[in-house]
């Protein structure tokens, strides 16, 4: 294959200024951890170390939440609904002023490419906190009856994936309904959630209403048992979220839940192939697939297969592998090496159970971590690779006859976070939506995402939604 | 010792503020009776020409996404809120209000609009729906902006009634040309001056000073205005606007209320789409 030379053109990061040490989020102030401790956060596309960042211990998750309890009951429940949402407002219009700045620090921590983390995360996070920040005081309307109040304090952990979507998801929510927050950020990608705290000073937000304490699963466990939290919102694996659930059982905390995925996404005889085409690959090469809603078990009706199959292996091949930073960049680097362990032990019990591996030519970075996208044909509903959340840019093809068939093997998993659709039909994208068990359905589209759009799963996708209406409820105890 | 520079008040049409072309202006005072301004005293032709500007950018208005229409709303209260101290002179002027009732009526106007700013993106959500019907159809109904709304300002607090006829007609997608209240124009083109910096598209808000009872037979009987918010009017002459507006079946509405998402959907039509289900 000829290398199809361009220029690069790499984003520059003069204007993040990642500190050497950063200290935990406390009440309006960074603090030291009790705990004494720190712990690196690194660069996935070069190792290179970025900072410390404290680890928060008991006592430290104590102080979060006795923080976030004072804020509560002396300032954020007593202060007026409108006045709530002139903060969010604020810090929506922060994020968009210093939205280059998250954009590349993102990249950096997580190793997702430039043109997804300024495109798409930080814009989507500025939006949710405008969102939400408009139903501070029509909370009337939510659908909850004409009095509802917020649980509380709300204990909030976060993924990898989508580090400062994620916390937008969460935070700006929880806020706007009138709780307070403890959050923790994922173990590798601490730094986007301290530079949102920094936005949270500048926003001059009560202090202690937003408390970040960076650390472990451990440090997760800690704000997840603590008697003083009320609400819990976790977005993450469905083993975690499972033993959320069982830890909580005996208390009245309320919970909500994103998990796993193993999404169907369905291409139909009549489906526009070039689009289709363009789907499938949104659909799971978007951010390395580690979506939890990325289509990564590829259905596609038998007689067009072949045709499907050659175009999406010559788009395959034009992806291109390499530094986040450059703004031509598509795929970029795994987010850790346990995380690539992972994909690559999934992936290779596809080559083990008689499934065809496939990837483009690549030449990857030789420091760092990194998988080339890759399909697997000729993948049974019994392999691990159509069974399991892998996690990373590995498609699992898997063919059907008819429209029953599609139905039947799309909802064969334990999961039900979401589904595409691929068919110039549209009674047939109506006929099939119907019939999907999953949360969000994407008919000749993928991997779209808007505040105003409910997002969860079915099954043992989690518990809620999140955004919209819908997602309110969450954070909501019923009025009168 | 410095002379003012005192402010000549113009019209506010498609983005420009022109004198009325009839060359006319009428003369207001103070409280006091003092000499306040010649604000324009705008004509028959004024008028259609900002239902021109409004009906040509309404489009492109509606079709920019609700998340863009907030986010205008917003910035101006932003803008507004640096310009506080103008709207409160002329206010104090204007109503004779004491600087304190001043002030807190321009904070209650800028909140308006942040109120509304909020509502772009989800009134569909509050009054759109997806309909059971008995086969197999799925069958949604969405509000849609009706087009171009001409608003006659209510006086007294005349600059928060101001915000609250026009954000709620702007904020689904209308474009709309405010009837300035004869005796309160001041705040009026003032806040033109706002709209005129705050990224809202020339030609959404236009505003025209002038007499009421002229504007009352005018706007009417138009045949391009879709609706009226008559909350300005007295009796006489809400039952002369509907007479004449009866016409084309214009959506004419009066409002108690002074916030409320019901003066949204009030200007909005719904539309129900049906699709069948089926292989």
């Amino acid at each position: 294959m000829n290398n199809f030379e361009y220029a690069q053109a790499p984003e520059s990061t003069a204007i993040v200024d990642i500190k050497s040490e950063y200290g935990l989020f406390i009440n309006g102030k960074f603090v030291a951890p009790k705990s004494g401790k720190r712990f690196e956060t690194i660069n996935p596309a070069t190792q290179e170390v970025l900072a410390k960042v404290a680890y928060a211990n008991e006592l430290d998750v104590n102080l979060a939440v006795s923080a976030a309890r004072n804020a509560f009951t002396k300032t954020w429940s007593k202060m007026p609904a409108a006045e709530r949402g002139k903060y969010l407002f604020r810090i929506a219009r922060i994020l968009q002023e210093r939205a280059r700045e998250f954009a590349i620090l993102e990249t950096l921590d997580n190793g997702k490419p430039i043109r997804e983390s300024r495109d798409t995360d930080i814009p989507l996070a500025a939006a949710h906190f405008f969102y939400h920040a408009g139903w501070a005081d029509k909370l009337e309307h939510a659908g909850v009856g004409n009095n509802p109040k917020p649980y509380g304090v709300a204990g909030q952990i976060i993924p990898w994936n989508f580090p400062m979507l994620m916390l937008a998801w969460k935070i700006a929510p929880a806020l706007a309904t009138g709780n307070t927050v403890v959050l923790k950020p994922a173990e590798t990608t601490p730094l986007t959630a301290l530079l949102f705290a920094e936005v949270c000073q500048q926003a001059d937000l009560p202090a202690g209403v937003v408390n970040i304490v960076t650390g472990d699963g451990t440090t997760g466990s800690f704000i997840v048992n603590h008697p003083g939290i009320d609400k819990i919102a976790f977005t993450g694996s469905t083993g975690v979220g499972k033993a959320i659930a069982k830890a909580v059982a005996g208390t009245k905390k309320s919970v909500t839940l994103e998990l796993g995925g193993k999404a169907a996404n369905i291409v139909y005889e009549d489906a526009p192939i070039d689009e289709a085409v363009e789907g499938i690959v949104n659909g799971i090469f978007f951010n390395q697939g580690h979506v939890c809603c990325a289509g990564s078990r590829l259905l596609v009706q038998e007689n067009i297969q072949d045709e499907l199959i050659e175009k999406l292996k010559r788009r395959m091949s034009l992806i291109r592998v390499g530094n986040p930073l450059d703004k031509n960049t598509d795929l970029g680097a795994i987010n850790s090496a346990s995380q690539l362990a992972r994909i690559k032990e999934i992936a290779d019990s596809g080559d083990l159970e008689g499934a065809q591996r496939w990837s483009p030519a690549c030449n990857l970075p030789t420091k760092g971590f990194w998988y080339p996208p890759t399909i697997f044909t000729g993948v049974s509903q019994s392999h691990r690779v159509a069974k399991e959340e892998i996690f990373g840019p590995v498609l699992s093809v898997l063919t059907f006859r008819t429209p029953a068939e599609a139905i039947e093997k799309a909802n064969n998993t334990q999961y039900g976070l979401s589904a595409g659709v691929w068919t110039d039909k549209g009674s047939k994208i109506l006929w099939t939506a119907q019939r999907l068990r999953a949360g969000v359905i994407w008919a000749n589209t993928f991997n779209k995402f808007d505040p105003t759009s409910p997002f969860g799963g079915y099954k043992e996708s989690g518990w809620g939604r999140e955004g919209g209406r819908h997602g309110l409820a969450g954070y909501l105890k019923a009025g009168n | 010792m410095r002379i003012d520079v005192m402010k000549t008040y113009k019209l506010f049409i498609n983005g420009q503020f022109p004198r009325s072309e009839s060359g006319r202006v009428y003369e207001i005072t103070d409280s006091k009776g003092k000499f306040l301004a010649n604000p324009a005293h705008g004509s028959r032709k004024d008028l259609r020409d900002s239902v021109v500007a409004a009906r040509a950018a309404q489009p492109a208005w509606s079709k920019a996404t609700a998340y863009n229409r907030g986010q205008i709303l917003y910035r101006v209260a932003e803008i507004m809120e640096g310009r506080s101290e103008q709207f409160i002179a002329e206010l104090i002027a204007q109503e004779g209000l004491n600087p304190s009732a001043a002030k807190k009526q321009v904070e209650q106007a800028i909140d308006t609009w942040v109120w509304y700013a909020g509502w772009t993106d989800k009134i569909s959500a509050i009054s759109g729906s997806t309909n059971p019907v008995a086969g197999p159809y799925y069958n949604f109904t969405i509000p849609e902006a009706l087009g171009v709304v001409a608003i006659f300002a209510d006086g007294k607090p005349s600059l928060l009634n101001l915000v609250n006829g026009l954000a709620p007609v702007i904020a689904s997608g209308n474009s709309a040309i405010l009837l300035a209240h004869e005796k309160y124009p001041l705040s009026a083109i003032t806040l033109s001056e706002v709209l005129a910096t705050s990224d809202l598209p020339a030609g959404v808000i236009n505003i025209i000073t002038g007499k009421t009872a002229e504007l009352v037979s005018w706007t009417g009987s138009h045949m391009d205005i879709d609706g009226i918010d008559a909350s300005g009017l007295s009796s006489k002459q809400l039952r002369e606007v509907k007479e004449l507006g009866s016409e084309n079946l214009k959506r004419i509405h009066s409002f108690d209320s002074k916030r409320s998402p019901l003066r949204i959907t009030s200007f909005m039509e719904s539309k129900t789409v049906w699709h069948p289900v089926g292989i």
